[in-house]
């Protein structure tokens, strides 16, 4: 049992303990159930939106599909046939590159139970197409995870043309291209301000 | 060219399942109540008015003072109120119609939810005396009480 006082003087086992359990016979010298499992299952029936069957069918031919937004041009991916920010409508389709640069990222080091194709370290990370003004979600892969910065250029890998279908697992992991960076200032979600600070200037005002 | 034509295809659809294998501790207080789940027992907690709450709660829910004094009740008890479940739903505990009852047991003061074990709602009441059945292998999951039954030749109390 530790003693190591806390901030305020108190004990820590003070602290964690609380105070001592009275057991009725039955349940006395035996030993006491200290966890439980308790998993929760949802299983539901999906049927994408009109925009996200599009981009879904599009992408089966390694294309990707954003939505332009009407009122500032923003373009949003995977689309979902509105501009979230105004409320508004955006069924404009654009076709995107299948490269782009991480705009954040991160490295998981515990696996996920059921998940024994993909093995740890493994990095997540938001991939922020050429075109687009969001990121969408991919792996890293093809480097070290160590390797892995905000700004890396990297391309999609695609799986197989055979192996492809109208679902969102066609694109196997983004590896780097190896093309010099995006400055950190530009990166990710900040090269949105950086394009409309540049709109702003280009217009003299 | 940019459009992508779906009109005229079927919609695309998928089965999609989330599942998340939580494994929780319980702390002293719940684990009591699953380690008698699993020595087939039922304990509540006893509040500083003298009451027992089953299942036990770790904190008094009107004064919020801690409890500690845990309490073996009867596993026999009385139906508060009820309802019919049919069918069953995915990943009941339950394959079979059965009722789903508030249990108040002999020595509790507040009752506690389980299914009731009978083959139509004819066979429930409000007041009916029901008895806990365990399952023969126990791990300390509220799943090792298959539910209750009847009890043989009981009045209906109220």
């Amino acid at each position: 049992m530790s003693e190591t006082p806390t901030p305020d003087g108190v004990q820590a086992s003070d602290v964690a303990e609380g105070p001592p359990i009275d057991l009725p016979p039955s349940i006395s010298g035996v030993e006491p159930v200290r966890s439980v499992r308790t998993p929760i299952r949802l299983e539901y029936d999906f049927i994408p939106s009109s925009a996200a069957q599009q981009y879904l069918r599009a992408y089966a031919s390694k294309r990707i599909l954003g939505n332009r937004s009407p009122v500032d041009g923003a373009v949003f991916v995977p689309p979902r046939g509105v501009d979230p920010r105004n409320g508004v409508v955006a069924d404009e389709m654009v076709d995107l590159a299948d490269t782009g640069h991480v705009g954040s990222f991160c490295i998981t080091h515990l696996p996920i139970p059921g998940r024994k194709d993909l093995p740890v370290p493994y990095v997540s990370a938001w991939i922020h197409l050429d075109g687009a003004d969001i990121g969408f979600l991919g792996l890293v892969a093809g480097c070290e995870a160590a390797d892995v910065r905000i700004g890396m250029r990297v391309r999609a890998v695609w799986k197989p043309d055979a192996e492809l279908g109208a679902t969102a697992e066609n694109v196997l992991h983004w590896e780097p291209t190896g093309d010099p960076d995006v400055p950190v200032d530009e990166a990710g979600n900040r090269a949105w301000a950086v394009k409309q600070a540049a709109k702003r200037g280009g217009d003299g005002a | 060219m940019t459009d992508q034509d779906v009109s005229g295809l079927p919609p695309l659809r998928a089965d999609l399942v989330i599942e998340y294998p939580f494994i929780r501790t319980t702390g002293p207080v719940v684990g009591a109540f699953l380690t008698g789940l699993r020595e087939g027992v039922l304990v509540g907690i006893r509040r500083a008015d003298g009451t027992v709450m089953v299942p036990p709660a770790e904190y008094d829910p009107v004064t919020s003072e801690p409890l500690n004094e845990v309490v073996e009740v009867s596993s026999t008890g009385s139906i508060v109120s009820w309802t019919w479940v049919d069918p069953p739903r995915p990943g009941s505990p339950w394959e079979t119609p059965h009722g789903l009852a508030l249990v108040l047991l002999d020595g509790a003061d507040t009752p506690m939810l389980h299914g009731v074990l009978v083959d139509s709602p004819g066979e429930m009441a409000t007041g009916l005396r029901v008895e806990a059945v365990w399952n023969a292998e126990r791990v300390g999951h509220i799943t090792d009480l298959a539910g209750f039954a009847p009890v043989a030749d009981a009045a209906v109390e109220g």
